[in-house]
């Protein structure tokens, strides 16, 4: 029995300040399985798997590969044992060519020698069904190709224990459908498979067995055949959810925001953005899809002035928006709230607290050259209590709190500004069920209220259960708008990889 | 294996930092300790001639706080800019073209000028010349994102090399006899002094105060607050950061240039290419240290003061080059750097051992 | 001409040193403004040592050694304290300057001796010096200058053809997917960091032994400032560098020509042209925008491990 094991965790406990991120974890993985390790966002999923890669040291339990005890003090050591770890955020060199990435902290002879290396490249990708341009540089990738990259990198280092953290999050459906098929050929080739993962029907799918976390405790393993979703769902929550976003219909509808063939630019002056229109009413929910840096970011700042249209007009109630300025908006009064992708370094100031950020909105149209913060510590302690915001006081740093609490400042800051328009942008990332589900009925009790709001989503289940019509992005054009009742996920994802829009309603 | 192991902390009790910091200063001091005895030299003696060169008399006393005075002023200067993480390490150059306009007024205005006349239009002038040795960077910072670091530097260098044109050239003083030197002020043109100290000390406390005020209850203060933090934030807020970055570095400038007056009024009555007296790099420190907090820069000011004094005390006093002084100040601030590792993260020795060393 | 251009040479060899050992540094995503700080330390040591030991092989070594010192402070309080990169550099300057200073107090106006003078007078490399119009430029300098070639030349190899230049580059580029891949953080960034402190303090020692082998206190002069912005204007690149540093060392001595020539321009705004020339080229390197001259995607910020 304990040979089979290949990866054997017990209680495993893991702090950060104050923080507990894992607490006597348990987890065993058999040589050839592959193994789905389920749990919310901040369940300590990742926590525990950096553990495996030398990334974090645990503070106390014990590690067994293959039936041996390790100790690993850095990455270098779990990679010896075996061990690679596809990250989340892939760690990839982006001036880097392909072949270059697989290679670096390799033990290898001093000079680079190229040509035995591409061979070398090829031979492990036909290998596993893989396809990777060796030469081609990171920054010229695609989202999919890094991961493919990424993948070859540790089977390169000769992995026989593969960790993958959410590897579908940034994918199309059938970007999944190929990777799934990737993971079972590394089960054949007698790999053990770890994915972590909070999406259920990719543990159903894929994995032969599933342990949950919350929390940041083990709180079972089981065989996925013999497991309910639902019972999984209550596992990974810890009580009954219902996991359905209500849906209203409005028949008011006025047209709020307009763009009309807007074209934005990159920084190397390619289009980031090519020729988009579409049209946001009140009441109303607009999701925007696509993979990632298809043009989202672009999307959002052309509108709220950040960047720079390049052709085109956006209309907010009939007033051309081009050309002027974040500060020209406010000054006009025009009455739209920003959810930028970046919490942190852009929606807010991460070293200030509470009431420094709420002045940000607010000191522009204060008079005079002093500072005012009487009103806006009013309006903090408000929206503490209303959001239910968890903080010592309303004076923390925000970067302090946690990713749900800071979303709220934030979310709660722009709706205090009584917008007419909605932009938000990876609302939930990071979020936690409860979190999520709070961000999605605060987006719909704006939508009751009148305000039309732009969603841009990653979670095409979400996107389709939340929106009223969901536009899909692909290299910064609009391949379709859909209403999401009259569509499969899979005519999204089609879209995403770019076929228009006639060509799966045909299908 | 991993015998030392290293945590992030959160949140250490106030006076926990106090304690660290207090410890890294003796540690400093114990290091240069090291370092003169390795050079042959006794550290007690020299620390206590230090000391007293300092403070051992009420006149030393008197030269302390008149060093103080430059340094709180510059110091002021380099924490407005260094809260918008505008690394302005030019203020060397910016106190030369502070005294350089300062006496440009004492010069070729008329000896009969009203003094308090004469030395509100020096400190004008050299507010304005200060300022606009920063703001050339300021503006190419603002316009095109150039680095800063090495352009203000490059700014002190060009200063200088300026000055010293002027002394060798068309401002020498013809009275001197071929002597490179610039003319004394007139009277009219020299700060008075109450008990042996010029009024510049006044000065010092009034920018304490406007700086303390700009940063904490102005707009433009939380502006620029904003601005050091993330640019992304400021422009999503709408904040005008061209602007930003020129005002504040004009103020920057502007109170650099002030202590290029006071030096050219109060101490040289005329002007010398060596005006700025490394004051503007030690300020760096002083402002560092207190963490840009302007009034704890008071006090870290006044203790570098006692340092730079009891530097020129110890050469003359016991034949030990002044930079004795520099060397404890780099290296105070160098194991304060240091010790702020120990208020962020928590480091333990062996593998389970829950013995923790602060 | 041929012999301006020599004098070019050696009055860029210090800056030449400076930005290849900066370069280095950078490379590792650490920003070290302390070279100005470690080319005094280097230069007051060296000449110390070669007073002291008339030995211009200990020398020589004395001043790699200050300059790795400062570096080593610099090491340990951003990579293993992760102080501010930027204020750590700048105290080492004032430290280094401080010490100088207090180093070379006893020493000032005094020569080198001449056993050292005598060491690193010109000498032709034979064939190589005989070449028309190169070889009186390149090869009929000191052993100093020919040290600087091989510097370059070794850390270009190092640099673009050998697996530990390529882990370095990954390093710089993203530290936290270099420490994933395996390769040793802490100690790439100590032995870089070190090694470029070195150059710095050769790049010192080569104006106080050679240059003008009289102690001064001023010797360094801005030119570890210099250095910091040539490493950007010569994009990381060590060969580039090279030039760089000898078009700068001409910036510098031109005015002594100017002096010579009767043009009657005041000396000291002359000597204004190599700070001008920096800060034109710092302008200019702004407007970069090509992949291969950006700086390494890392610089500036330390790297925690368990950073969250």
């Amino acid at each position: 029995m304990q040979q089979e094991l290949a990866i054997e965790m017990k209680n495993i406990s893991k702090s950060f300040g104050p923080l507990k991120a894992n607490d006597n974890i348990n987890l065993s993985v058999r040589e050839g399985e592959i193994h789905a390790l389920l749990g919310e966002n901040g369940a300590g999923k990742s926590t525990l798997m950096n553990m495996l890669s030398g990334i974090y040291t645990p503070d106390s339990g014990t590690i067994r590969i293959h039936g041996s005890e390790v100790h690993f003090s850095s990455p270098k050591e779990s990679i010896k044992k075996g061990i690679g770890m596809i990250h989340q955020h892939f760690k990839l060199v982006d001036v880097m060519t392909a072949k270059e990435n697989i290679i670096i902290g390799q033990p290898a002879s001093i000079f680079v020698r190229g040509k035995a290396l591409s061979k070398k490249v090829k031979e492990l990708s036909d290998q596993y069904g893989l396809d990777v341009d060796p030469d081609k540089k990171i920054y010229e990738m695609s989202v999919g190709e890094k991961q493919t990259l990424e993948i070859i990198k540790v089977l390169y280092r000769g992995a026989k224990i593969l960790i993958m953290d959410e590897p579908t999050a940034v994918l199309t459906p059938q970007e999944i459908k190929k990777l799934f098929r990737v993971i079972r050929n590394m089960k054949e080739q007698g790999c053990a498979v770890v994915i972590i993962t909070h999406k259920l029907n990719e543990v159903m799918e894929i994995s032969d067995r599933v342990t949950v976390l919350r929390k940041g405790q083990s709180i079972k393993t089981v065989e996925t055949k013999s497991v309910e979703v639902s019972s999984l769902i209550e596992m990974m929550v810890g009580k009954k959810v219902d996991l359905s976003i209500e849906k209203k219909q409005f028949t008011e509808h006025r047209p709020l925001l307009t763009l009309d063939e807007v074209t934005v630019l990159d920084r190397e002056g390619k289009n980031a953005l090519s020729n988009v229109s579409f049209t946001l009413n009140s009441h109303e929910i607009i999701g925007v899809a696509g993979v990632a840096g298809s043009g989202q970011k672009e999307l959002c700042e052309s509108i709220a002035g950040l960047v720079k249209t390049e052709k085109g007009r956006i209309y907010f109630e009939g007033e051309n928006l081009v050309g002027k300025s974040p500060r020209d908006i406010i000054r006009l009064g025009i009455r739209m709230g920003f959810i930028p992708e970046d919490r942190l370094g852009m929606g807010l100031v991460g070293s200030m607290d509470i009431v420094h950020n709420l002045v940000l909105k607010d000191y522009q149209s204060q008079p005079g050259i002093m500072l005012q913060r009487g009103p806006c510590v009013k309006k903090a302690e408000k929206i503490v209590e209303e959001l239910d915001i968890q903080t010592p006081s309303i004076y923390t740093p925000v970067q302090k709190l946690s990713g749900g609490n800071v979303q709220k400042v934030l979310l709660g800051r722009e709706i205090d500004s009584e917008p007419k328009v909605l932009i938000t942008a990876y609302a939930v990332r990071g979020l936690d069920i409860g979190a999520s589900y709070k961000i999605y009925d605060l987006i719909n009790e704006q939508k009751a209220r009148g305000v039309g709001v732009l969603f841009i989503g990653e979670d095409l289940d979400v996107l389709m259960d939340l929106c009223d019509k969901v536009i899909v992005l692909c290299h910064g054009e609009i391949t379709g708008i859909v209403d999401p009742s009259k569509v499969s996920k899979e005519d999204i994802g089609l879209l995403m990889t770019g076929k228009q829009d006639g060509e799966v309603s045909a299908s | 294996m991993n015998l030392i192991r290293v945590t992030k902390r959160d949140n250490l009790p106030r006076n926990m930092e106090i304690i660290i910091t207090i410890a890294a200063v003796l540690l400093s001091i114990i290091f240069a300790g090291i370092i003169l005895i390795l050079f042959g030299l006794n550290p007690f003696s020299i620390f206590k001639e230090l000391i007293l060169g300092a403070v051992g008399t009420s006149l030393r006393v008197q030269q302390t706080i008149i060093k103080a005075i430059p340094l709180i002023l510059a110091s002021m200067g380099i924490i407005v800019a260094f809260k918008m993480k505008f690394w302005n390490i030019g203020a060397e150059g910016q106190i030369t073209m502070g005294a350089l306009g300062a006496s440009w007024v004492a010069l070729n205005l008329s000896e009969n000028l009203p003094q308090p006349l004469m030395l509100l239009l020096m400190v004008l002038a050299a507010a304005v010349c200060g300022g606009i040795w920063a703001f050339i960077p300021a503006f190419f910072k603002a316009k095109m994102g150039t680095n800063e670091t090495i352009f203000t530097l490059m700014m002190n260098y060009v200063a200088i090399k300026f000055v010293t044109y002027l002394q060798y050239g068309p401002w020498m003083d013809p009275a001197a006899n071929g002597f490179p030197r610039i003319a004394n002020f007139s009277e009219n043109a020299v700060l008075p002094s109450i008990g042996g100290i010029h009024i510049g000390w006044i000065f010092a406390l009034a920018a304490a105060a406007f700086v303390y005020v700009l940063i904490r209850h102005t707009k433009i203060g939380y502006e620029i607050a904003v601005v050091g933090e993330s640019l992304d934030t400021a422009r999503y807020a709408g904040m005008n950061i061209s602007k930003v970055i020129i005002i504040s570095m004009l103020i920057s400038g502007g109170l650099c240039g002030i202590v290029g007056m006071v030096q050219a009024s109060a101490i040289e009555k005329s002007l010398v290419a060596g005006i700025a007296n490394n004051y503007g790099f030690t300020a760096i420190i002083t402002a560092w240290l207190a963490k840009l907090n302007p009034l704890t820069t008071l006090v870290v000011c006044v203790v570098f003061a006692m340092l730079i004094q009891g530097g020129e005390y110890i050469q003359i006093a016991l034949g030990v080059p002044s930079a004795v002084s520099d060397i404890v100040q780099g290296l105070i601030l160098f194991f304060v750097l240091g010790s702020e590792f120990f208020m962020r993260y928590k480091v333990r020795f062996g593998r389970t051992a829950e013995k923790e060393v602060a | 001409m041929v012999e301006f251009l020599a004098a070019c040479v050696v009055a860029g060899t210090p800056l030449v040193l400076a930005t290849v050992g900066e370069l280095i540094t950078e490379k590792t995503g650490n920003l070290n403004l302390g070279v100005e700080g470690m080319m005094l330390m280097g230069a007051v040591m060296g000449f110390y040592t070669g007073l002291h030991t008339a030995s211009p092989v200990l020398a020589i070594l004395s001043a790699a050694l200050a300059g790795a010192g400062g570096a080593l402070i610099y090491a340990f309080v951003t990579v293993t304290l992760k102080a501010s990169q930027v204020v750590t550099g700048l105290t080492l300057t004032i430290f280094g300057t401080g010490f100088a200073q207090f180093v070379g107090e006893p020493l000032l106006g005094t020569m080198a001796p001449s056993e050292i003078t005598a060491f690193f007078a010109k000498t032709a490399i034979p064939v190589l010096g005989q070449i028309p119009f190169i070889g009186p430029i390149f090869f009929q300098q000191d052993a100093f200058v020919y040290l600087s070639y091989v510097i370059c030349v070794l850390a270009a190899i190092y640099m673009y053809k050998t697996k530990m230049g390529m882990n370095l580059k990954a390093l710089g580029e993203n530290t936290g997917a270099a420490d994933a891949s395996g390769i040793n953080i802490n100690l790439y960034k100590y032995a870089h960091i070190l090694a470029g402190g070195a150059l710095c303090g050769l790049g010192g020692a080569y104006l106080s032994l050679v240059r003008i082998p009289i102690w001064q206190e001023d010797v360094v002069n801005g030119r570890g400032w210099i250095a910091v912005a040539l490493v950007i204007f010569v994009a990381w690149n060590p060969i580039k560098g090279f030039f760089g540093g000898v078009l700068f060392g001409g910036l510098s001595i031109i005015g002594l020509r100017f002096q010579a020539m009767g043009l009657g321009i005041s000396q000291y705004l002359v000597d204004m042209i190599p700070y001008i020339a920096t800060i034109f080229i710092v302008i200019i390197s702004t407007h970069k925008k090509r992949k291969e001259s950006q700086p390494p995607g890392d610089l500036g910020n330390n790297y925690f491990r368990e950073e969250r």
